[in-house]
């Protein structure tokens, strides 16, 4: 057997330390979807009238619409009345995201386990964090500190009570409630996520973060985020997820709505590692996510950076629409799919202003029976003279019976445009490994230390703490060993 | 220090090597000639620990222990090391990063505490001189866009900083011109030393003019056909390999 076998073996045998269960007292709504059910959500957020038509407006769209079919991705049909769409715990109903000192010793101790710090400055000073469980914000930590310089970073729920004007404004304005499918459901069902405002000129100085927990079961997650950073702004947002390990399929369809205005710079980032499935793929969450920023001023910039290596299926392409003249969108990304994962993920850049520039990094590592795919598109429209495009797409294979795709878009139309595709696809190759080997390496960490390489231009993108775990977390993916 | 029994070796079920015996002990450098063909990388490949290499009879002792037995990272941090005749690239992964991994990874086995990160720099900077090698190298992705003199270079280098026991250098002088050649010699001599040994696995005398071997080893055909001092060499260059019914060049299997 050769070394690279051997590592991918001890790869496909290993576990997901973030599988276990919570157990508290849950408020949840019994499955099924109809308009009633949209109703009962919103009433039991006490939001407004407008709220509510608008996320029936959503769901009427939503029941007349196609499922998608074009992605790379295989699944069964999803029934959606077999789903329950809101779970809360129950000490948290009605009161909002509880003080810190406040919230229920089980969520906490899964949040510690998680290694998220609920509590200020006890683990990673400088950052701060909107913790959603299910349905829910239970926490969220440095709002005093944050609010002295005008910011809002609270619960989308919150947002919606105390800032009705703001998420009014541009709610749904960067992906409208029939944009697709998956977006169209969430408008109409989504429970929390967090809300984000930068008032102009304010260069937030710490790291926002939102962690998402699928706990209960039989529930889907939709939340919604809105991050708005107003003229000369400037945040960087970082966001995780996990669940437990179920052996049905959990829906994950969430929203993201980023807006910049004229100089601010939105940098957001996700590490995605949600319930895989176990190694013949059963369970594991379908992660279908919307995710847009607008960038609506000039010189304005958005860009995203993912690191995927959870879910049993990735449907999500974190787009940037370049609004504003001299505006910049960019998207880095690592997608990590072993054993029967599926992950059709990308970006789109679509640019309107002038000048527009944008650069695509995309690095795709596939092993096991997996199936990995690159969908992007770069459009540029009639008005964007001298709009800029590079793309990079790379994969690397692990083995022999998992697939790389590459699904490049390219819509030019305006003739002052220039763009760039460059494309690759190698293996991680016996000679390396035993070169390593040679040096006293193990074969296990010669196969971390190659991959760890190949997703190099990415990792330098996220902020550096994140980047330490994101390299650590693709280490524990590819030894099988559990943390 | 190396001790090679009756050694038999076989590649996708061909027989290349066919009764080796040797002995290498502390201080000496051994080298080896022959004509392509002749089994001298799959030698050095067996030592190493090449998937795909597989001994058929004999063994390989390595201070007394069986090496044949060992994963190719555990003959390496027991103090054996391989220069390649083909330096592998490995892209995104920072010259200096990789040295690092690799010399804990050695000194993890031996229950040292790992390197302080200044004195690990200043020690590779060190090496790096000594091979003549511009710092800059140190920042770049391990072998990748170096030319062909460059990789060997990095190799001596890896060589430099690793300190093994054992040093097997396969045809690490082949597609050098005469300065390389020379760094090349000048990295071994550097380590020559009375705990040390090398195996110097060559096609041409002209290494052994810089590289001066304590034993030279003639091999055709997958067996030791003689061995002699630094004189042996020097036949060769002048009468070719055809005294051993090989002539010069000559391949009857291919070269692995």
């Amino acid at each position: 057997m050769s070394a690279e076998t051997e590592s991918l073996e001890r790869l496909a045998d290993g576990g997901y330390a973030y599988g276990f269960v919570t157990d508290v007292e849950q408020d949840t709504v019994p499955p099924g979807l109809n308009e009633d059910v949209v109703r009962l959500i919103s009433a039991k957020k006490e939001e407004p009238q407008w709220l509510l038509d608008w996320r029936l407006e959503a769901f009427r769209a939503w029941q007349q619409m196609p499922v998608p079919d074009w992605a790379n991705v295989h699944y069964p049909p999803i029934d959606y009345q077999a789903i329950s769409y809101y779970a809360a715990p129950k000490k948290s109903i009605g009161e909002g995201p509880a003080s810190l000192e406040d919230i229920d010793p089980e969520i906490k101790k899964t949040y510690d386990r998680l290694g998220i710090p609920l509590v200020e400055q006890e683990f990673l000073a400088g950052v701060a964090v909107d913790a959603v469980f299910d349905s829910v914000s239970v926490a969220t930590s440095y709002r005093g500190k944050l609010a002295e310089q005008g910011i809002i970073f609270c619960s989308f729920s919150e947002a919606v009570r105390e800032h009705p004007e703001l998420v009014r404004q541009y709610l749904g304005t960067v992906v409208p409630t029939r944009d697709n499918y998956y977006a169209a459901l969430n408008s109409a069902v989504f429970s929390d996520g967090s809300f984000v405002y930068i008032p102009k000129g304010v260069r937030c100085p710490m790291e926002l973060s939102t962690y998402f927990r699928i706990n209960a079961k039989n529930t889907g997650q939709f939340e919604r985020t809105l991050i708005v950073a107003d003229a000369g702004a400037y945040v960087s947002y970082l966001e995780g997820c996990t669940a437990p390990m179920r052996d049905e399929n959990q829906l994950h369809a969430a929203v993201v709505e980023l807006v910049a205005m004229d100089d601010a710079t939105i940098k957001y980032s996700t590490v995605q590692n949600w319930y895989p499935g176990d190694k013949d793929g059963k369970g594991g969450i379908y992660n279908f996510v919307t995710k847009r920023g607008l960038c609506k001023g000039a010189r304005s910039k958005i860009s995203w950076t993912q690191v995927e290596t959870g879910s049993a299926i990735t449907w999500k392409y974190p787009s940037c629409v370049l609004r504003g003249d001299d505006s910049v969108g960019e998207f880095y990304s690592v997608a990590l799919t072993r054993d029967c994962m599926q992950a059709d993920t990308g970006t789109k850049m679509i640019h309107m202003g002038k000048n527009t520039r944008s650069t695509i990094v995309s690095k795709g590592i596939s092993a096991g029976r997996s199936q990995n795919a690159y969908r992007g598109l770069v459009r540029i429209l009639p008005g964007a003279d001298g709009a800029r495009n590079y793309s990079q797409c790379d994969s690397l294979l692990m083995g022999d019976q998992c697939g790389a795709h590459t699904f490049p878009y390219v819509e030019v139309q305006n003739p002052s445009a220039q763009v760039e595709h460059e494309a690759t696809t190698s293996k991680v190759s016996d000679d390396q490994i035993f070169y390593l080997q040679t040096r006293g390496i193990s074969a296990e960490d010669a196969v971390s230390l190659i991959v760890n390489g190949f997703c190099k231009e990415v990792f330098k993108e996220l902020p550096m703490e994140f980047a330490v775990e994101a390299q650590k977390l693709l280490e524990l993916k590819l030894e099988g060993s559990v943390g | 220090m190396l001790e090679i029994k009756n050694l038999h070796a076989s590649v996708d079920g061909r027989e290349i090597l066919r009764g080796i015996d040797l002995v290498i002990r502390p201080g000496e450098v051994h080298a080896i000639m022959g004509p392509n063909g002749s089994g001298k990388s799959t030698l050095a490949n067996i030592i190493a620990g090449r998937p795909g290499y597989e001994a058929t009879a004999g063994e390989v002792l390595f201070d007394g222990k069986s090496l044949l037995e060992l994963a190719p990272e555990e003959r390496a941090r027991e103090g054996l090391f391989l220069a390649f005749q083909y330096p592998v690239e490995i892209p995104g992964v920072n010259n200096l990063y990789f040295l690092k991994a690799a010399v804990n990874a050695v000194r993890k086995h031996r229950g040292e505490e790992e390197l302080d990160a200044l004195d690990f720099l200043e020690k590779v900077q060190q090496r790096a001189g000594l091979v003549k090698m511009d710092e800059s190298f140190l920042k770049r992705p391990v072998n990748e866009g170096f030319s062909g003199g460059e990789k060997k270079r990095n190799e001596i280098l890896q060589m430099t900083v690793l300190e093994p026991k054992l040093a097997v250098l396969d045809e690490t002088d082949s597609g050098l011109d005469i300065d390389a050649l020379k760094v090349v010699a000048d990295g071994v001599n550097a380590l020559r030393s009375p705990e040390r040994a090398f195996l110097v696995i060559t096609h041409y005398q002209r290494l052994l003019d810089h590289i001066v071997p304590d034993v030279v080893h003639v091999m055709v055909d997958g067996v030791i056909v003689r061995s002699g001092g630094p004189q042996l060499a020097l036949e060769l260059e002048e009468q070719g390999y055809s005294l051993y019914g090989r002539a010069e060049g000559e391949s009857r299997r291919a070269q692995a």
